[in-house]
């Protein structure tokens, strides 16, 4: 499953990870993400993160 | 100075800081000064909008103490946690100690941090509504505009939108509204705002106008927390927003440059000539006396940026560098770059200031410039000339 980084703050999404902060369980990918998911340093939305190569 | 009434019932109670020269410690300087702007909501719940910085907090109070005791608030609005809004926020409290604070959840988390005060807070989200009486407040996240706790506040019976940063200006003056100073005045602080602090967050501004504008609400005046309300004429800053957000250019051209003994300032203003007899509007920017600011503030509309430098130690002179550097944290869309200089025995100077304008995201315009030693007529008239196909490639659409 690929990263994604957030295009305005740097913050990398890793789906092996999840997101603690907002109770997404290590193995997420990030399309699985809810779509009111935010940055969870900087508050913006999905659609600003880029998919990393 | 009294406060100031906005529309029944709302008044300014900020402070005008007329000596602000730099603003985020070294890094913005402003020429103009600045206010902090704070404003009172006398309803059933007495409320204010947004503090003041803290060397001011005295200043605030005394304007809220013409018109009401501050023990009387009920609620504290926060849009935003810096400093220049908050410092105050402990010597309010001391005074309202029952206040309430109303803010989203990273403001609630940072001002936390701030002040480690055993306040009362209550977390707004977009959509919470916020009754003081005969008015009802409505909140709009907006995280990253500038900060990720930034919020606007809307006043829905008075079609008063309180953007906090945005639309602001840095600009102290002794009147508060639109229709009471020059408009060019305003509109050049206001551009200097935006390409200093909002512009590599282009995109979200545009997300937010487009939002904003779908929510349909009517706006009859905006209450920025810097420099003068729009009370006038609300409409030319959302258009401007919109024309910076967007990457929309003039026909313009910025010549950022330094030189030892003067080849490259030569250089300079043979490019200047060159793009000028092209009718492209060149300005010259000589690096080491200029402040950075004033230098984004020229790019923000310009459509090309020509740097230049002579080469030394096989790069170009130092004194470019922070420059260069913030060039690329403000990602500029849509932009032409080109390099030029003098040089000596080796060169490397414009290879280096050509790799770091792509580096931020500029498209050369064209193949460098380099010259040996002092230039000559010759070496002139190759710099007009290369001046004019530059302004050719500037007035291209793409």
């Amino acid at each position: 499953m690929e990263k994604w980084e957030c295009d305005v703050c740097g913050y990398i999404y890793d789906p092996a990870e999840g997101d603690s902060s907002a109770g997404i369980e290590p193995g997420t990918s990030f399309e699985d993400l809810p779509e009111d998911w935010v940055c969870p340093d900087c508050g913006v939305g999905k659609e600003d993160f880029t998919k990393l190569d | 100075m009294e406060p100031v009434l906005l529309k029944e019932g709302i008044y300014w109670v900020g402070a005008i800081d007329w000596d602000m020269q730099y603003f985020h410690g070294p890094v913005y300087k402003t020429h103009r000064g600045t206010t902090y702007n704070s404003y009172l909501i006398v309803d059933e719940k007495v409320t204010l909008v947004d503090a003041v910085y803290a060397p001011f907090a005295g200043e605030m109070v005394e304007r809220i103490r013409k018109i009401i005791d501050p023990a009387r608030i009920d609620y504290i609005v926060v849009n935003h946690l810096e400093t220049d809004h908050t410092g105050a926020l402990p010597e309010v409290m001391k005074l309202a100690p029952k206040a309430k604070i109303f803010c989203t959840a990273r403001c609630k988390a940072g001002l936390e941090k701030h002040y480690y005060g055993n306040w009362d807070y209550e977390v707004v989200k977009t959509g919470s509504e916020l009754a003081l009486g005969r008015r009802t407040l409505s909140f709009i996240e907006a995280p990253m505009l500038h900060w990720p706790d930034s919020m606007f506040t809307y006043v829905q019976e008075d079609a008063l939108l309180m953007p906090n940063d945005a639309f602001g200006q840095h600009l102290a003056s002794a009147f508060r509204f639109d229709d009471e100073v020059e408009t060019d005045l305003i509109m050049e602080e206001a551009s200097r705002y935006y390409a200093n602090i909002l512009y590599p967050l282009s995109k979200l501004v545009l997300k937010k106008l487009d939002e904003v504008a779908g929510l349909g609400i009517p706006i009859s005046m905006i209450a920025p927390s810097h420099g003068v309300i729009w009370r006038k004429n609300p409409g030319r800053i959302i258009e401007a927003y919109r024309r910076w957000a967007s990457g929309e250019w003039l026909p313009r051209a910025v010549v950022v440059y330094d030189t030892m003994w003067g080849s490259t300032a030569a250089m300079a203003r043979s490019i200047i000539e060159g793009l000028a007899a092209e009718k492209v509007d060149a300005r010259l920017v000589k690096i080491s006396i200029r402040d950075l600011n004033h230098i984004f503030t020229e790019l923000l509309e310009a459509r090309l940026l020509v740097v230049g430098s002579p080469t030394v130690n096989r790069s170009h002179l130092s004194v470019l560098s922070p420059f260069l550097d913030e060039l690329t944290g403000l990602k500029p869309v849509n932009r032409l770059g080109a390099a030029f200089g003098s040089y000596g025995w080796s060169r490397g100077a414009v290879k280096a200031m050509e790799g770091k304008l792509e580096a931020a995201g500029l498209t050369l315009a064209g193949e460098g410039l380099e010259l040996l030693w002092v230039p000559d007529e010759a070496g002139l008239e190759s710099c007009r000339e290369w001046g004019r196909v530059l302004a050719r490639k500037v007035k291209e659409q793409g």
